[in-house]
C-alpha cells in the first residue's frame, strides 16, 4: 500500500475528525437539551406529542442509526468513502440547523413536533453513516504500524463532541443576560436555538475542507481494477465467512465498548444530577474537566495498540469496568451524602418567593432552605406548590434538592469520572483500527458500520434507560449498574476467547 | 482453546434464546402495567431491535459450536 506522507495524513485526520466531531456535537446537543426542547415542541399532557417525543428519543438512536450504517455503508463501498461521508455531513448539518429554526408548538401546532421528529431521524441516519466512513478513510491512508494511532484521532471525536456540546450549552445559558436567573429563563425560551444554529458555520467549514480531499487510495485502487463490490450488503451479511466476523465484532468488542462509553459519560452524568442531586452547572463542569484530562489517553491507547495489539488493551478496559463500577458509583453517592458533615447553622438561610402563574390568579409559591457545611458543601432544598385562586394548594408540593460540593469533594468526583473515561479511552481508542482490520476493503464500510452502531447505539444507548428501569424496580440506587456489568462481562469473555490477537493487513 | 470455544458456543445459544424470552415477557408485563402509547413504542422498539440481535447471538454460538472460530479456521 502506498501510504500517505506525514503532512498528508495530518490533513486527512484533521478533515475527517473535524467533520465527525461536528456530527457528534450535532447529535448530542439534542440529547443534552431534551428537557428544554420537550417544553417547546412536546407539551406535557398531550398524548400525541408525548408519543412523538418518545419516537424522537428511541427511534433515532435504536432504529435509524443502524439503518444509516447499512444505507451509507453500502453507498461507501459502492461509490466511495469521500462522497458518502460528505453526504452524511450535509444531512446532519442541515437537519441540526433546521431544528434551530422550527417554530414552537404554540405557533404551528402538531407540525412542530412532527418536523422535529423527522429532523431527529435524519440526524440519526447521518450519524449511522458518518463514523464508519471517517474511520475507514483514515485507516486506508495510514501506514502499517501506525493505524491505531492515526485512527484514534477519529476516536476522540465522540467524546470531544460531547465536551463541545456541554461547553456551548453552558456558555450560552449564562451569556444571555447579566442576571443569571434571567439568562437561564431566556435560554429556555429561545436561547437553546443558538447551539443548533451555530453548528452550520462549523459544517460549512468542514464541507469545504472535505471537498478538497481525495478518495481513499485503497478504494481508488479497487475501483480502477473494477473490483468494488456490486452488493456490499449481501457480501457482508449473506456470506458466512464475513458474517461470523461481523458477529464477533459486535459481541466481542463493540457491545462492551458502547456500554462503557455510555456508562462512563452519559449514565455517570445523569447519576450525578438525578441520584446524587449535584448542582446542574457543577455536574456539567465535573464531566467537562474529566473529559479534558482523559482525552489524550485515546491517542495514547490507540498508539500503544500499534505496538502491543488492540485486543488486550480493550479487554483490560472491559475487565477494569466490570470490577470497579459498583465501587466507583458508590463513592459518588458517599461524596454527595451530607451525613457526617458539620453544618454551619449560623449561616442557614430561608428564602421565600411567590409569583402569579402566567395571566391567572394562581400563585406559585417557592421556599428554599440553604444549608452551609464546614467543608464547603451547600445544600439547597426548594419546595414549590401552587396556591389556587379558589384557596386550595396543590396536593403534593414538589421538592428539589441541589448540592454544591466543596473544592475537595468536587475534585474527588472529577477523579472518579476521569477514571471511568479512562476505561472509555482503553476500549474506544483502538477499536476503529480493530474493526478496519477485521474486514476486506471492498465491504469494509458496510461491515464495520453495522456492529459499531448496534454496539454503541443499541447496547450503549440503552444504558441510561435500562439502568433507571432496574433502579426503579429494585429501589437500590446502584442496581442500575447490573446492566452494564453483565453486558460488559459477556463481551469480555467473548472478546478474550474468540478475538484473534494478531491483526490482518488492510490492503488485502 | 478450541474446545473451550466450542463448549462456550452452547452458552451463547442459550443466552440468546433466554434474552429473547426475557425481553418479550418484560415488554408484555411493562405494557400491561402502563398501557400508554409511549410505553408501547418503547418496548415495541426494543423487541423489534433485539430479535435480530438475539438471533445473531444464537448464530454466533452455533458458529462457535461448529468450530468456525477455531484457530486453524480463522482468517488471520
Amino acid at each position: 500500500m502506498a501510504s500517505t506522507s506525514t503532512n498528508g495524513i495530518r490533513r486527512i485526520i484533521t478533515a475527517s475528525s473535524l467533520g465527525t466531531l461536528i456530527e457528534w456535537y450535532d447529535f448530542y446537543i439534542f440529547g443534552s437539551l431534551a428537557s428544554v426542547i420537550s417544553t417547546q415542541f412536546f407539551p406535557k399532557g398531550n398524548p400525541t406529542a408525548a408519543l412523538l417525543s418518545t419516537l424522537a428519543t428511541f427511534a433515532a438512536g435504536f432504529i435509524v442509526r443502524p439503518f444509516g450504517a447499512l444505507v451509507f455503508g453500502r453507498l461507501g463501498d459502492m461509490i466511495g468513502r469521500k462522497y458518502t461521508f460528505l453526504l452524511t455531513l450535509i444531512i446532519m448539518g442541515g437537519s441540526t440547523f433546521a431544528i434551530g429554526l422550527v417554530p414552537k408548538y404554540d405557533t404551528i401546532g402538531f407540525a412542530a413536533p412532527l418536523i422535529v421528529l423527522l429532523l431527529r431521524l435524519l440526524q440519526g441516519l447521518a450519524l449511522g453513516g458518518e463514523y464508519g466512513g471517517a474511520a475507514t478513510y483514515v485507516a486506508e491512508h495510514s501506514p502499517q504500524g501506525r493505524r491505531g494511532y492515526f485512527t484514534s484521532w477519529i476516536q476522540t471525536t465522540a467524546t470531544v463532541g460531547l465536551l463541545v456540546s456541554l461547553g456551548v450549552i453552558l456558555l450560552v445559558r449564562h451569556l444571555l443576560d447579566a442576571d443569571p436567573a434571567r439568562s437561564i429563563e431566556k435560554f429556555n425560551d429561545w436561547g437553546w436555538r443558538i447551539p443548533f444554529l451555530i453548528s452550520i458555520i462549523l459544517v460549512v467549514v468542514s464541507i469545504y475542507i472535505r471537498l478538497k480531499m481525495s478518495e481513499s487510495p485503497l478504494f481508488q485502487q479497487l475501483r480502477t481494477e473494477g473490483k468494488t463490490s456490486a452488493n456490499p450488503l449481501k457480501e457482508s451479511f449473506g456470506h458466512k465467512t464475513n458474517l461470523k466476523m461481523v458477529l464477533l465484532a459486535l459481541f466481542g468488542a463493540t457491545m462492551g465498548q458502547g456500554v462503557i462509553f455510555y456508562t462512563g459519560q452519559f449514565y455517570a452524568q445523569s447519576f450525578l444530577e438525578t441520584t446524587c442531586h449535584i448542582d446542574f452547572d457543577q455536574a456539567k463542569t465535573i464531566l467537562i474537566v474529566a473529559i479534558v484530562l482523559a482525552t489524550p489517553f485515546f491517542l495514547l491507547f490507540g498508539g500503544w495498540s500499534d505496538k502491543v495489539g488492540r485486543k488486550w488493551i480493550m479487554i483490560t478496559g472491559m475487565a477494569l469496568a466490570v470490577l470497579s463500577y459498583q465501587y466507583l458509583f458508590r463513592q459518588l453517592l458517599n461524596i454527595s451524602d451530607p451525613a457526617g458533615r458539620t453544618e454551619v447553622t449560623a449561616n442557614k438561610e430561608i428564602r421565600s418567593s411567590a409569583a402569579f402563574v402566567g395571566k391567572t390568579r394562581n400563585l406559585l409559591r417557592s421556599s428554599s432552605t440553604i444549608r452551609y457545611y464546614e467543608d464547603g458543601m451547600i445544600i439547597t432544598e426548594t419546595k414549590k406548590d401552587t396556591l389556587y385562586e379558589a384557596g386550595n394548594t396543590s396536593l403534593k408540593p414538589v421538592t428539589e434538592v441541589s448540592k454544591k460540593l466543596g473544592t475537595a469533594d468536587y475534585w474527588k468526583m472529577i477523579g472518579i469520572i476521569f477514571l471511568m473515561i479512562i476505561y472509555v479511552t482503553m476500549v474506544y481508542g483502538p477499536i476503529a483500527a480493530f474493526l478496519v482490520e477485521l474486514f476486506p476493503t471492498r465491504i469494509r464500510y458496510t461491515s464495520m458500520s453495522l456492529p459499531y452502531h448496534i454496539g454503541n447505539g443499541v447496547f450503549g444507548g440503552l444504558t441510561p434507560f435500562i439502568a433507571v428501569l432496574l433502579t426503579t424496580i429494585s429501589g437500590d440506587k446502584l442496581s442500575g449498574l447490573w446492566y452494564p456489568v453483565v453486558v460488559i462481562a459477556v463481551c469480555l469473555i467473548i472478546g478474550a476467547v474468540y478475538i484473534p490477537a494478531k491483526a490482518q493487513p488492510v490492503n488485502e | 482453546m478450541n474446545a473451550v470455544k466450542r463448549i462456550l458456543g452452547v452458552l451463547w445459544i442459550i443466552l440468546g434464546i433466554a434474552t429473547l424470552i426475557y425481553l418479550i415477557k418484560m415488554g408484555i408485563s411493562e405494557i400491561a402495567r402502563n398501557p400508554l402509547p409511549g410505553t408501547k413504542v418503547q418496548w415495541g422498539t426494543f423487541i423489534v431491535i433485539f430479535i435480530p440481535i438475539a438471533i445473531g447471538l444464537v448464530l454466533f454460538g452455533y458458529y462457535a459450536l461448529k468450530g468456525e472460530y477455531d484457530t486453524e479456521n480463522r482468517v488471520d
